[in-house]
């Protein structure tokens, strides 16, 4: 099956796409050996993101095993996942530190 | 995995064996590059500052210089001064003297009365130090001496996908068997300094990374600039960028994912083996500069754009995952990536394929800016001239 998108980390609840997908499409991608896939619900551009599971309001988006910021709101299983669904969390340095 | 590289005297070995003729200051640099280019061996450097100076910004430079000097690519240097700048020949040279045994000599062009009498001399000079480079034979040495760059610049939607990935596990491949590598760039760990973080061998280097941040910030923030205004850029979430998060978590994914053993202010040389940080600009040829003065024997560059840069002293190998843009500038890309991005090939198996590439630099292979002769630096600074 054609490679159409790449998993950054296993924990990832998003690809990116290396292709135009078109809604309907099936969107192949590699998890360590295997080839897993999901259905696009819509049209994802070139190296966007599609949803690999349904995403909660306020839940982590997850690339590169790490959290990339929060939806602002649900995201089903297939969709886009790009700046106007996903928002920075804000931090702060201070909090950053840590106890030595 | 070993490599041939040429034994010095203090540190690692080098993969060149370069004479490196080097202006102390901006007037110095054109009588530099007239002796580079009557020497076969001799690399220059065009220098734009040390005169006129804050002293911070003097600082830096005196770094960047002595760090070039003690390069372990460099065999031997000609230092060409003016004799009026802020730190003149002599006093450079003293200096380097104290850092390294190898041969240094050095030539002021008011003390010798013009150009044309400081050029003969330094082509003598850099002539017997080029025969005697000449018959310095190559030794093994085990990869775990080998201490390399890690750059990106002239970005695009694929580096964080493809070419930085593939670079980071080209990293840990390096790590694991004893080799040193640093990021560099710290402007683009916000946003994803508390991941980097995460990485630190030590809560003092957790702090380290974060503190770097923070300083970097409030410093561009005196001068009037917010470095989060903007961020990601239009193009970036046009892109498929969607937080300055994702963007920076794509740019730190080159430094791999091994512990952070150091942090390390510019141009200077780590004291450890593994993966070390380093705080630099984001400007890629500011960053590079930092890193070869730290004694970076070579440095991976990865790009999506393209760039042509080169540096003197130390080979620097260009990485694209854009397919087009390898095809288009193919005169200035080294490794092509894009199988990643194609889905032909993972960005592990693409990391683990680019030992092959290092060990050729290390061995004598020149990368396309090398053979062009590129010359790229620019140093970093604080503050105008005075």
């Amino acid at each position: 099956m054609e490679i159409k998108a790449l998993l950054m980390g296993l924990s990832d609840n998003v690809v990116t796409c290396i292709t135009d997908v078109k809604a309907g499409e099936t969107v192949a991608y590699r998890k360590g050996d295997e080839v897993l896939s999901v259905e696009a619900a819509e049209d994802i551009p070139y190296c966007h993101k599609i949803a690999l599971t349904d995403i909660d309001e306020g839940a982590d988006v997850i690339k590169y095993d790490e959290s990339i910021g929060r939806t602002d709101r649900a995201v089903k299983q297939g969709c886009l996942v790009d700046h106007t669904n996903l928002f920075s969390v804000p931090r702060d340095y201070d909090s950053e530190m840590v106890e030595v | 995995m070993q490599f041939w590289g040429y034994r010095r005297n203090e540190g690692r070995p080098g993969i060149r064996n370069h004479i490196l003729i080097l202006p102390t200051c901006a007037c110095g640099s054109e009588s530099s590059r007239i002796i580079a280019s009557q020497v076969k061996g001799a690399v220059n450097i065009v220098f734009n500052t040390g005169c006129s100076d804050v002293q911070a910004n003097t600082d830096m430079s005196q770094k960047i210089l002595t760090g070039f000097a003690c390069n372990p690519n460099v065999y031997g240097v000609v230092i060409i001064g003016l004799g009026c700048e802020t730190v003149p020949h002599d006093k450079l040279r003293e200096k380097i003297q104290a850092m390294t045994t190898k041969p240094v000599v050095s030539f002021g062009i008011q003390d010798e009365g013009g150009t044309l009498k400081t050029i003969e001399k330094g082509v003598r000079a850099a002539r017997e130090m080029a025969a005697q480079a000449g018959m310095q034979q190559k030794e093994l040495f085990d990869i775990s001496e080998l201490y390399l760059g890690i750059e990106c610049g002239g970005s695009d939607a694929t580096s964080g996908i493809g070419s930085n990935p593939a670079v980071g596990e080209l990293s840990d491949l390096l790590v694991d068997m004893g080799a040193t590598t640093v990021m560099s760039e710290s402007i683009e760990w916000i946003g994803g300094e508390h991941v980097l973080a995460k990485r630190a061998a030590t809560p003092e280097i957790h702090n380290q990374i974060i503190e770097v941040c923070k300083k970097y910030e409030e410093h561009l923030s005196a001068a009037g600039q917010d470095c989060r205004a903007g961020q990601p850029t239009p193009g970036n979430k046009a892109g498929g960028l969607s937080t300055l998060d994702e963007k920076s978590l794509g740019c730190i994914r080159k430094g791999g994912t091994r512990p952070i053993v150091e942090v390390l202010e510019q141009a200077v040389p780590p004291s450890k083996h593994g993966a070390v940080v380093m705080d630099t600009a984001g400007y890629d040829i500011s960053s590079v500069t930092s890193m070869v003065a730290s004694g970076c024997n070579a440095v991976i560059f990865t790009t999506g754009r393209g760039t042509c840069t080169g540096n003197a002293i130390a080979p620097v190998l260009k990485v694209t995952a854009n397919g087009r843009t390898y095809q288009r500038m193919e005169d200035n890309m080294d490794v092509d990536l894009s199988p990643i991005i194609r889905g032909e090939k993972t960005y592990q198996e693409m990391g683990r394929e680019m030992l092959k590439d290092i060990e050729d630099i290390c061995n004598g292979k020149l990368t396309k800016a090398e053979a062009y002769g590129f010359s790229d630096i620019a140093v970093d600074h604080v503050c105008r001239f005075v």
